[in-house]
């Protein structure tokens, strides 16, 4: 079924073909349309659907349906993303699958409500404290915002980790065709999804179970450390990215979310121009697509990385590179966009 | 009458300090579980807070929250498993002071799990420092002149959540003597029955000792309990509909 519907929307309907059971939320702009259309749709079918107090409230509830090995989503927006850290910390600490989604919006502090790419390090970095990794989907068009819960919610349980829906708020407003048809099946995700062996579910006929992140015995934290590492150095396979004609690129553009769709325009502009240029938009930011970076920058191309930031992403690309090819970096911060026209210019200097 | 373990409490030593009422408030707690035959339903939400190792106590599936945030854990595991029996078992400074946003809209919506809120007027885990329940002129390590006015008056939790439309149940019980922890105990399992006949929110408020905080022996601590908190905080049903 193709349909003509905002990226919030889309995200809802994928969440619910995802197998969605749980949806708790609380109002920030420009997300709304995902809490209320979670509150029609997730009734209709039969699933729970909570208005929260606070985020606070939202991401803790993800947590409690996640530790019974059921399937829970919160959407927010930026300065809500920040006000759930603890627990996405928590949640990395204790191994559970969760997804959260942020339609990043302007800041710092309470900032605007207009798209924005300023919440990077928070999701990539670790936002919260301790030493852990979330994998984050950055969805650049509404089919993606249909598609990616899906595949969110498999590598939570995959990896028994929280995922993040890294999108913005143009790509949460913005209206597009979308084909909502079924989505495909993983083929080991019967597995994956079944939760059986570690979950609360009451101790009938097993032995109880507990779910926890503190560990206090000496030297016990290390070591859950080190296992947590193993894990995050796993998700290297996960990496997915999106390139185009970047054999014969002289610089190659750097660009996620909506920052793809005008890089991919400006692309489109230099190669009509006759200019070597190629594109590369990750669509999974950590992991990271570092390698092929690291590939391309070896093989001698140039970088330009664009963000609706003051320059986020690009330290990673530049980790990447290493200083063995040249970076250079176009950002508008504070829910500006960046224009086609000055990446034109910027890029044709760097010829 | 054979004297055992209850099946919902490990065989294994506790870490409380000597006098604590969390030993007291885990054995009856367990044995009304036992009792309703329930230990298989089961899904706990332990605090932040002494309370936290609640986990290696208990038989029956436990989980951990972050500091205030059991109520909300807990709504959500009852409301896509209808059919366990969850509770949360927290501290005054969980639940009446970074948890007190949680606590009063999991109370106002009614939300059909039992509350266990363990007052010891203080912050045990983190070495005594003054609690939203602190009692006036107590002295703790961040009132070292005793709570004075300006530190605010100890907060009563029962009292506040019987203004609640939708809130079922609460009652304060204390377990500083034999009469008074059967009273509990009874507290416990009605909040408990409460859950598995679906009327909704139940709290029950239980006085604790702590000594170690109350600088007192375990002894004056139960008399403290009988002459100043439970004057502060009186005993008894503050809502039962």
């Amino acid at each position: 079924m193709i349909k003509l519907m905002k990226g919030n929307n889309a995200l809802v309907e994928g969440s619910i073909s995802a197998g969605l059971d749980a949806y708790f939320g609380y109002p920030i702009t420009p997300q709304n349309e995902i809490t209320e259309s979670m509150s029609v749709r997730m009734r209709e079918e039969g699933r729970v659907f909570l208005q929260t107090e606070s985020e606070l409230a939202s991401v803790n509830m993800i947590y409690g349906v996640a530790m019974t090995g059921k399937k829970a989503l919160t959407s927010s927006s930026s300065p809500g993303i920040s006000l759930m850290q603890e627990t996405i910390s928590y949640m990395a600490g204790c191994e559970l699958p969760t997804v959260i989604v942020n339609v990043q919006r302007g800041g710092p502090g309470l900032g605007n409500i207009s798209g924005a790419q300023g919440d990077y390090f928070q999701a990539v970095k670790g936002g919260g404290h301790g030493d852990y990794k979330m994998i984050v989907l950055t969805p650049s068009n509404v089919q993606e915002m249909y598609e990616m819960p899906k595949k969110a919610f498999y590598l939570a349980f995959k990896y028994k980790n929280p995922v993040m829906i890294l999108a913005d708020g143009v790509i949460g407003q913005m209206i597009e065709k979308v084909d909502l048809n079924e989505l495909a099946k993983y083929p080991d995700e019967d597995e994956v999804f079944n939760a059986s062996d570690w979950a609360l579910t009451g101790c009938k006929n097993r032995s109880s179970r507990f779910i926890r992140s503190l560990i206090m015995e000496e030297g016990a934290l290390t070591e859950h450390n080190y296992k947590l590492l193993e894990k995050f150095n796993k998700m290297e396979v996960e990496v997915d990215f999106e390139e185009v004609s970047t054999d014969d690129a002289d610089v190659v553009l750097v660009g996620y979310g909506t920052s793809a769709r005008i890089i991919y325009d400006a692309y489109l502009n230099l190669r009509d121009s006759g200019f070597n240029v190629g594109y590369l938009r990750p669509k999974t930011v950590f992991p990271f697509p570092s390698k092929r970076i690291a590939a391309l920058a070896d093989a001698g191309k140039k970088f330009m990385v664009v963000e609706m930031s003051s320059g986020q992403m690009v330290e990673d690309v530049r980790l990447a590179v290493l200083g063995k090819s040249e970076v250079q970096f176009y950002g508008i911060p504070g829910g500006g966009v960046p224009e086609v026209e000055t990446i034109i210019s910027k890029v044709k200097n760097m010829m | 009458m054979k004297f055992e373990m209850p099946e919902s409490l490990k065989k294994t030593p506790q870490h409380y300090c000597p006098g604590c009422g969390h030993g007291i408030i885990h054995r009856i707690l367990s044995e009304v579980i036992d009792e309703l035959n329930i230990r298989e339903k089961i899904i706990a939400v332990a605090p932040v807070g002494c309370a936290v190792f609640g986990y290696l106590y208990w038989d029956f599936d436990t989980c951990e929250a972050p500091h205030g945030r059991p109520p909300s854990v807990a709504t959500a595991i009852k409301r896509t498993n209808p059919n366990k029996v969850v509770f949360t078992y927290q501290g005054d400074g969980d639940l009446a002071a970074i948890g007190g946003n949680e606590m009063l809209h999991t109370a106002n919506r009614g939300e059909n799990i039992t509350i266990f809120f363990v007052n010891n007027v203080c912050y045990g885990m983190t070495g005594g420092q003054m609690a939203p329940t602190t009692m006036p002129n107590q002295v703790t390590t961040t009132t070292t002149q005793g709570r004075t006015e300006e530190d605010g008056y100890p907060m009563k939790v029962c009292e506040l959540l019987s203004n609640i439309d939708y809130v079922h149940y609460l009652e304060r019980v204390a377990v500083n003597s034999p009469a008074n922890t059967l009273k509990a105990k009874a507290a416990i399992k009605k909040a408990m029955e409460n859950q598995l006949n679906g009327k909704g929110f139940s709290l029950v408020e239980i006085l604790a000792m702590c000594p170690t905080a109350w600088y007192q022996t375990p002894v004056e601590s139960l008399q403290m309990i009988e002459d100043t908190i439970s004057k502060a905080f009186p005993l008894g049903v503050f809502k039962d509909s």
